[in-house]
């Protein structure tokens, strides 16, 4: 029993390490194209502002699992050609887009509350002062927003750690994935339980880390 | 010699007109009190000499040169509008301090990045800094806030912050300083240290712009008062003369108010 322990741990690890993947990934393609999002659904330019408006509502109003589904298929189905290539690579990064975009959308309507969020005087302070635009926003305006988007985006990045399981349904193996095949494989189900403990982990470091963040910034309102 | 001239500045926002044909001018050295009733274009026509908002007609001239005028073609580098700029100050009524800074942080932030552009910078930095700093907490202390220098906003008063304010707007040595009712957001047992403070750069001779609804601060501080009804200037004239004996019947009305309150 104890060597069945020790195969399940290690088999749900190599699995955790592309729940990591996606996590990562997600985070580093999302946040600055969440940030241009944000800024075009700002813009004065109409057509502009629409478009990124329309694209954000679909992303937010629809399952990410379909956008997985959508995103997987939908250009073998169209080009008659599978651009993500064959193999767990191409399963791979057809996730990371879809979560990109998906989280992209959820981000930029963040972003915008925390751009919105600094009072027009704080920018107009600055401006009298003789203060630069560049020097406004690196020395004024951009921490006050970071403080305000601090909470609200660890509640998303806490999601996304939860949403990686979605991604089993084009076959991505993450943590879930890997749980669930020992039914089949071995007949037993407690591995599937037991990766809530990886998620439990994941998570708890990431809240310390969070909590750490509030605080460091709770020295000013 | 008028130090600030003020001819026609006319303002629109959509189709209505805030400010309509608005001239004055002020010595060196006085303080100008602007009066009026809610919506009458106040803080319009600060915003307007702090480049904060562009009137469509008109020139604001400092120390005799044109610093701005409607019909020239607005197109300025940033530099000239920063430059221009540094000759008003600002004081706003809800103090605007930098809440990520502490008081004296908030005085030094826009002197120590002017300083930047100094050209011995580069080989007199330590020394700078250490001036604008002297320079900062002398400020402070001015405005009786010597124990209160590393206090962030939130840690202080409204009276204690809209003093920092006061600070910081005098930090870059403007020509003009304008004041956009300085106490209507603080409690009633906080405006005494506020316009104490004001009244204090008065007898220094500090030019001010002051939007007031204090009439008697107004009267006793200020040596010019602007009534201003509906975007015009109704009356203008000596502060004393305009508040005991108004000549226009609109400036009655509005000063009755008061006077009986
Ligand atoms: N950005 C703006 N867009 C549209 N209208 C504006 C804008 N700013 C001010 N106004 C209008 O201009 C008029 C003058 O406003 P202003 O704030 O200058 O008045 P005020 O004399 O300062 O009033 P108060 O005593 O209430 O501060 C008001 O009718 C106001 O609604
Ligand atoms: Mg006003």
């Amino acid at each position: 029993m104890p060597e069945m322990f020790w195969s399940v741990n290690q088999s749900l690890l190599v699995a955790l390490v592309d729940t990591f993947k996606i996590f990562a990934c997600t985070l580093i393609f999302a946040i600055p194209l969440g940030l241009v999002l944000s800024f075009g659904s700002m813009s004065k330019i109409r057509p502009l502002k629409y478009t990124i408006d329309l694209i954000v509502w679909v992303f937010r109003g629809t399952p990410l699992m379909l956008q997985l589904f959508v995103v997987f298929y939908i250009p073998g189905i169209l080009l008659h050609n599978n651009i993500w290539g064959s193999g767990t690579d191409g399963r791979m990064l057809a996730t990371i887009v879809a979560f990109s975009l998906n989280y992209a959308c959820y981000f930029s309507v963040i972003f915008r509350g925390g751009i919105e969020g600094v009072p027009a005087g704080q920018r107009e302070a600055g401006e009298v002062l003789g203060m630069t635009k560049s020097q406004i926003f690196f020395k004024i305006t951009l921490l006050q927003m970071v403080k305000r988007v601090v909470p609200p985006m660890s509640n998303e990045i806490i999601t996304l750690v939860k949403d990686t399981s979605l991604a089993r349904v084009i076959g991505v193996v993450e943590l879930t994935h890997a749980g669930y095949a020992y039914i089949k494989a071995a007949g037993i189900i407690w591995p599937l339980f037991y990766t809530a403990v990886f998620y439990l982990l994941f998570v708890g470091i990431l809240t310390l880390l969070f909590n750490y963040i509030e605080r460091r910034l709770s020295y000013f309102r | 010699m008028a130090i600030l001239e003020v001819k026609n500045i006319e303002k629109h926002f959509g189709s209505t007109k805030v400010l309509k044909d608005v001239s004055f001018s002020l010595d060196e050295g006085n303080t100008l009190a602007i009066i009026g009733s809610s919506g009458s274009g106040k803080t319009t026509l600060l915003r307007c000499l702090n480049f904060l908002e562009t009137p469509d007609h008109g020139t604001i001239s400092v120390h005799g040169s044109t610093i701005f005028d409607a019909a020239l073609p607005a197109s300025e580098n940033e530099k000239d509008l920063r430059r221009k700029r540094l000759h008003f100050g600002m004081v706003f009524q809800s103090f605007n301090l930098f809440p990520q800074y502490t008081a004296l942080e908030n005085v030094m932030l826009a002197e120590q990045l002017l300083a930047k552009e100094r050209p011995d910078f580069k080989q007199n930095k330590k020394q700078i800094y250490a001036e604008i700093e002297e320079h900062g907490k002398a400020l402070l202390t001015q405005m009786g806030l010597a124990d209160r220098m590393d206090h962030y906003p939130h840690q202080l008063s409204g009276g204690q912050q809209q003093r920092v304010a006061i600070a910081r707007a005098l930090a870059l040595q403007p020509d003009i300083l304008c004041f956009d009712e300085p106490t209507s957001a603080l409690d009633p047992e906080l405006t005494g240290e506020v316009l104490k403070v004001i009244r204090g750069l008065a007898e220094n001779k500090t030019t001010m712009v002051i939007v007031t609804h204090e009439m008697t601060f107004a009267r006793d501080v200020a040596d010019q008062i602007i009534f201003m009804d509906g975007g015009v200037v109704v009356e203008q004239g000596d502060a004393k003369q305009v508040i005991d004996n108004p000549q226009e019947e609109r400036t009655r009305q509005f000063l009755s108010r008061y006077t009986q309150g």
